[in-house]
């Protein structure tokens, strides 16, 4: 499955290399399960450090919302148009439970829309319990990324 | 028409940074970022100082989307929470010297957040200052912007809905709407 010339087991590696070479997604030990045409799959473990409520163990809404901007840009970046680049211009995040404490995070995002200048996602983050039965995710979230395209040949700018 | 002397002015710094400490010392997420919270009266800006493990960009370099998200939902619910804990310790309902992490009320949860993501975090300090919009029994509506060098440029703004905790039962007291 070639888009770009490149085989989707180079554009993985790639991926990965890239992602896990961000200073942040580092410090939160996220792990890119899945990229490939617009999606995007990063996990990362809970840990005692992201706990928001201490009385419960239950990890903060402000690391699930970096795992899934993460995963909403990689998603971006993946896609066959192949953006240059891209930032987040907004993103909503929804919190419908608490993460089971333990559990490793999954976050899901896909590119539903492109344009020649802004990409619209959706994503999700799941619990090991709701990723294992499809109930209901921990938070979903809708954003709008920016497109950014090369330099046009010879272009200034 | 005498009125009581007012308490000597490091007693009540001392409670109401005691109050502070309780609601945002114990959290290992705050602690994680390295946010901290300055205040002045009744008036927080949370204080994020720049480190090397906020990048998100390292070409640029900027900081991490999900990191400015972070920021202002932390300084969001501190806020709310501060603002709910300051009443009641104003009005000698709740003495935060007695409070442990434990008794301390239980703390607004967010429903949903909206970052606006207005330019890229520069790798340096950021501040962030929330403002209550409306805070009903079960609903509020905070709204909070952050910037960097310049306040009058702010990096990102955000609105986020939250849950109120439930109050405690007070069963001798009749309720009021």
């Amino acid at each position: 499955m070639t888009t770009t010339g490149m085989d989707a087991n180079a554009k993985r590696t790639l991926a990965r290399q890239f992602i896990e070479a961000i200073p942040h997604s580092r410090a939160l030990a996220m792990h890119l399960d899945e990229i490939e045409d617009g999606r995007a799959q990063i996990s990362m473990p809970w840990d005692e450090r992201l706990v928001g409520d201490p009385r419960t163990g239950v990890i903060h809404g402000g690391a699930v919302s970096a795992l899934m901007d993460t995963c909403c840009g990689a998603a971006v970046m993946s896609h066959p148009e192949a953006p240059a680049g891209t930032a987040t211009i907004d993103l909503r995040i929804d919190y419908m439970r608490a993460a089971v404490p333990g559990q490793r995070i999954t976050a899901r995002a896909h590119v539903y829309h492109i344009t020649r200048t802004v990409a619209f996602l959706r994503a999700e983050a799941h619990d090991e319990t709701s990723l294992a039965d499809g109930g209901l995710p921990v938070a979903t979230a809708t954003g709008a990324f920016t497109v950014e395209r090369p330099a046009a040949k010879g272009g200034a700018q | 028409m005498s009125r009581p002397r007012p308490e000597p002015v490091q007693i009540v710094k001392e409670r109401r940074d005691a109050a502070l400490r309780l609601l945002t010392g114990n959290v290992p997420y705050i602690r994680f970022l390295g946010i901290e919270f300055d205040r002045r009266g009744d008036e927080l800006t949370a204080v994020l100082p720049f480190d090397e493990k906020l990048i998100g960009n390292p070409l640029l370099p900027a900081l991490h989307g999900g990191v400015t998200a972070a920021f202002l939902e932390v300084a969001a619910i501190v806020e709310l929470s501060w603002s709910m804990l300051w009443e009641d310790i104003e009005a000698g309902r709740i003495d935060p010297r007695a409070l442990t992490p434990e008794t301390l009320p239980r703390l607004p949860k967010t429903i949903d957040f909206t970052v606006d993501y207005l330019r890229s975090g520069l790798p340096r300090d950021g501040y962030a200052r929330a403002r209550v919009n409306r805070s009903g029994r079960r609903y509020a509506s905070v709204h909070v912007e952050a910037w960097q060098d310049n306040r009058a440029r702010p990096f990102a703004q955000a609105t986020g809905h939250f849950l109120m905790p439930a109050p405690e039962p007070a069963p001798d007291q009749p309720r009021n709407g």
